[in-house]
């Protein structure tokens, strides 16, 4: 939900805003705080496009570029998903936003007695590469990007994008593909997760560094610290631990021998916005500034795109709310106008049906509509960084990156984000953030429209996507059907090299590829991957 | 408490886990991806009062079903069942008939999931 602690006298008057982050809000900011805080234009914001980029990453803002919209979709078979990719394109959407059902990101076939039940319920169900050559069907993939949302077998859905591209004609150098391959923060929040943390570290690895060598428009990681809001996280939280799994994996790579600056530039970052409209513009625009500087400090990034924070800034799933779903709407135009206001490069927005069932065509198309009315009504293409100078903005960015540094130093003192996610620590911070504001909010010491304040006392009903068995019966067919024609010697020794390379140390990248091309399904190169590297235990600390 | 299925949205199980918790139970979490047996062997394991589920697959009908014919194969039937989750109300019903105790669906209070546990707990101390 995610909104301040107001504190308040007996007229309504406020007393005291606290922050989520914990940052306390003055009722006015004058001249003299920039004086408290040091404040030094050249230091703390820079021009836009300059160093430390906390005015944006782009010299002209919107001017030059319109942000990019990806709605995330994808739901049932392969082809109902297609379909909602062309609907989606044919209305002016850029970019495309992959929805895996659960058995997929979890690594299972369709007819694995593990997917039962579960098979095209979240997202689309994908086997082999037969489901992709469906998926992408008539989709220009050297225009449109897509990104992948999937993240412990990451590297097999990598190779499979790659693998359909290449059938359907196109160079692996022109495709542009965004696996979400976040595994720390699967382990933090979410929970899609598989491997233990090691192995898991260097799948992540392994994918950046295939792609810097094999794939130049992919961006092989997409640190989300979305979801580690999502499950409870403060924003200041958020950043900070972005940040450190960030450090990870980029230690992770450069343990093989390569600079931070030959595919830094690829990490892009998926980021939340809800609640506070003030603290979430100076979070982002803290973390920029942060991921530049300590990139030049810590690994001597010197290449200006280098240091650029780029990445989608949207979503706000949790901010949304069953009770009164229409409201979900402006809450929706409230988030997109965050992420305008605190220059975000690409956007998308839950839809405001998605707290009681899996979005509609129309509800998806409306959040598409509101970046519309925001770019070409509202003037937000304008100017660029619209509060810099802000008395007040400016404060609260700067005491944004102190709680950020803070709570990167808890996670630094006990060893960095490996050592903190194996440990349970830091599920066991954000587990905590998400009682003590549950808690909050069932008190009225946070509001939220609708929930605790202004209710109606009639529930809107969850409406769960009716559970379609012929998708699931013509998935399992055509499934079974493959591993009837497909060569299955090519398959077993595709398989045979891809564990060869997982239990050694060479790079599973160009093993995927060609599992994938000889029809291998995701189960039988994930149980490679289980076989090779056993499965992760949590650490539950309560 | 225990998550069955390979839904990873953790946050609701936890955050009761630690409301049951102040309120001065022993609450034990068994951690994601569990299937409803291993639920079942931890709860034979631990021997527990309560059984407490959080679901938001949708896939609530089945789980319980499994889980209530499994209750009574072990003769665990004195096992006060609770569960939680995205559950349309339409199927709180549905779940009690299997013979589950009690639904809480998201959006429930603290208060009211203790309070009902404290009064319909079925093993004597």
């Amino acid at each position: 939900m995610g909104v301040a602690t107001y504190i308040k006298d007996e007229k309504d008057a406020i007393k005291e805003v606290i922050l989520q982050s914990g940052i306390k809000v003055k009722p006015v900011y004058k001249p003299e705080d920039l004086e408290r805080i040091g404040f030094d234009y050249e230091k703390d914001l820079g021009d836009p496009g300059e160093y430390p980029f906390t005015r944006g990453i782009h010299p002209l803002g919107y001017r030059s570029r319109n942000w990019t919209v990806r709605q995330y979709s994808g739901f049932g078979t392969p082809k109902e998903t297609n379909e909602r990719f062309r609907l989606l394109i044919s209305h002016g959407q850029t970019g495309l936003n992959v929805a895996f059902d659960l058995p997929t990101q979890m690594g299972y076939d369709s007819d694995d007695p593990m997917s039962e039940g579960e098979v095209g319920r979240v997202g689309m169900a994908v086997d082999s590469l037969k489901d992709f050559e469906i998926a992408f069907q008539d989709i220009q993939l050297d225009k449109i990007g897509s990104s992948l949302t999937i993240n412990a077998i990451a590297t097999v859905m990598l190779a499979m994008y790659q693998s359909v591209a290449e059938k359907f004609g196109y160079r692996k150098e022109d495709i542009s593909a965004t696996p979400q391959n976040d595994i720390l923060k699967e382990m933090i929040g979410r929970g899609a997760w598989i491997y233990p943390v090691e192995p898991a570290v260097r799948l992540v690895g392994d994918s950046i560094e295939y792609a810097m060598k094999a794939l130049p428009k992919c961006n092989p990681v997409s640190i989300s610290g979305y979801h580690i809001r999502e499950s409870g996280g403060t924003p200041a939280q958020e950043i900070a631990y972005a940040l450190m799994i960030a450090f990870a994996y980029i230690d992770n790579v450069i343990a093989r021998g390569y600079k931070a600056e030959e595919f830094v530039s690829r990490f892009s970052f998926n980021l939340n916005i809800y609640g506070n409209l003030w603290e979430n513009v100076a979070k982002f625009r803290a973390g920029r500034k942060l991921w530049a500087r300590l990139l030049r400090e810590r690994y001597g990034v010197r290449d200006k795109k280098s240091l650029f924070l780029r990445g989608m800034f949207g979503g706000g799933g949790s901010g949304l709310t069953k009770q009164q779903p229409e409201n979900n709407i402006m809450r929706g135009a409230y988030y997109a106008l965050t992420a305008a206001l605190a220059g975000g490069q690409t956007t998308g927005l839950c839809s405001f049906d998605e707290a009681y069932t899996i979005p509609t065509e129309r509800a998806a198309l409306l959040s598409l509509r509101t970046f519309q009315v925001l770019m070409d009504e509202i003037g937000l293409r304008d100017t660029v960084d619209p509060l810099a100078g802000s008395y007040f903005m400016e404060t609260l960015t700067k005491e944004m990156e102190e709680k950020i540094l803070e709570e990167m130093e808890k996670i630094e003192k006990i060893g960095g984000m490996i050592e903190a996610v194996s440990s349970g620590f830091v599920q066991s911070e954000v587990a905590k953030q998400a009682y003590e504001f549950e808690k909050k909010l069932q008190k009225g010491e946070v509001i939220k429209v609708g929930v605790n304040k202004y209710t109606e006392g009639t529930d809107m009903e969850v409406e769960l996507h009716e559970h379609n068995e012929d998708w699931v019966r013509r998935q399992i067919d055509g499934l079974k059907k493959l591993r009837k024609d497909r060569d299955n010697s090519a398959v077993a020794n595709s398989l045979k090299a891809l564990e060869d390379s997982a239990k050694g140390q060479q790079n599973v990248m160009p093993y995927l590829v060609d599992c994938c091309k000889a029809y291998a399904t995701v189960g039988e190169m994930s149980n490679v991957f289980r076989e090779a590297f056993g499965e992760h235990i949590e650490r539950l600390i309560f | 408490m225990g998550k069955p299925g390979l839904d990873g949205h953790d946050r609701g199980v936890k955050v009761v886990a630690y409301a049951l918790k102040d309120a001065g139970m022993e609450v034990l979490y068994t951690g994601l991806h569990n299937t409803v047996q291993d639920i079942v062997n931890q709860a034979m394991q631990e021997d527990v009062d309560v059984i407490g589920l959080s679901i938001m697959s949708g896939a609530h009908i089945p789980i319980c079903r499994k889980l209530m014919e499994l209750i009574k194969k072990e003769g665990l039937t004195d096992i006060l069942v609770v569960v939680g989750g995205v559950i349309p109300s339409r199927d709180i019903d549905v779940l009690k008939e299997m013979g589950v105790d009690e639904v809480f669906p998201n959006g429930s209070n603290f208060d009211e999931i203790i309070r009902f546990i404290q009064e319909h707990v079925k093993r004597q101390e």
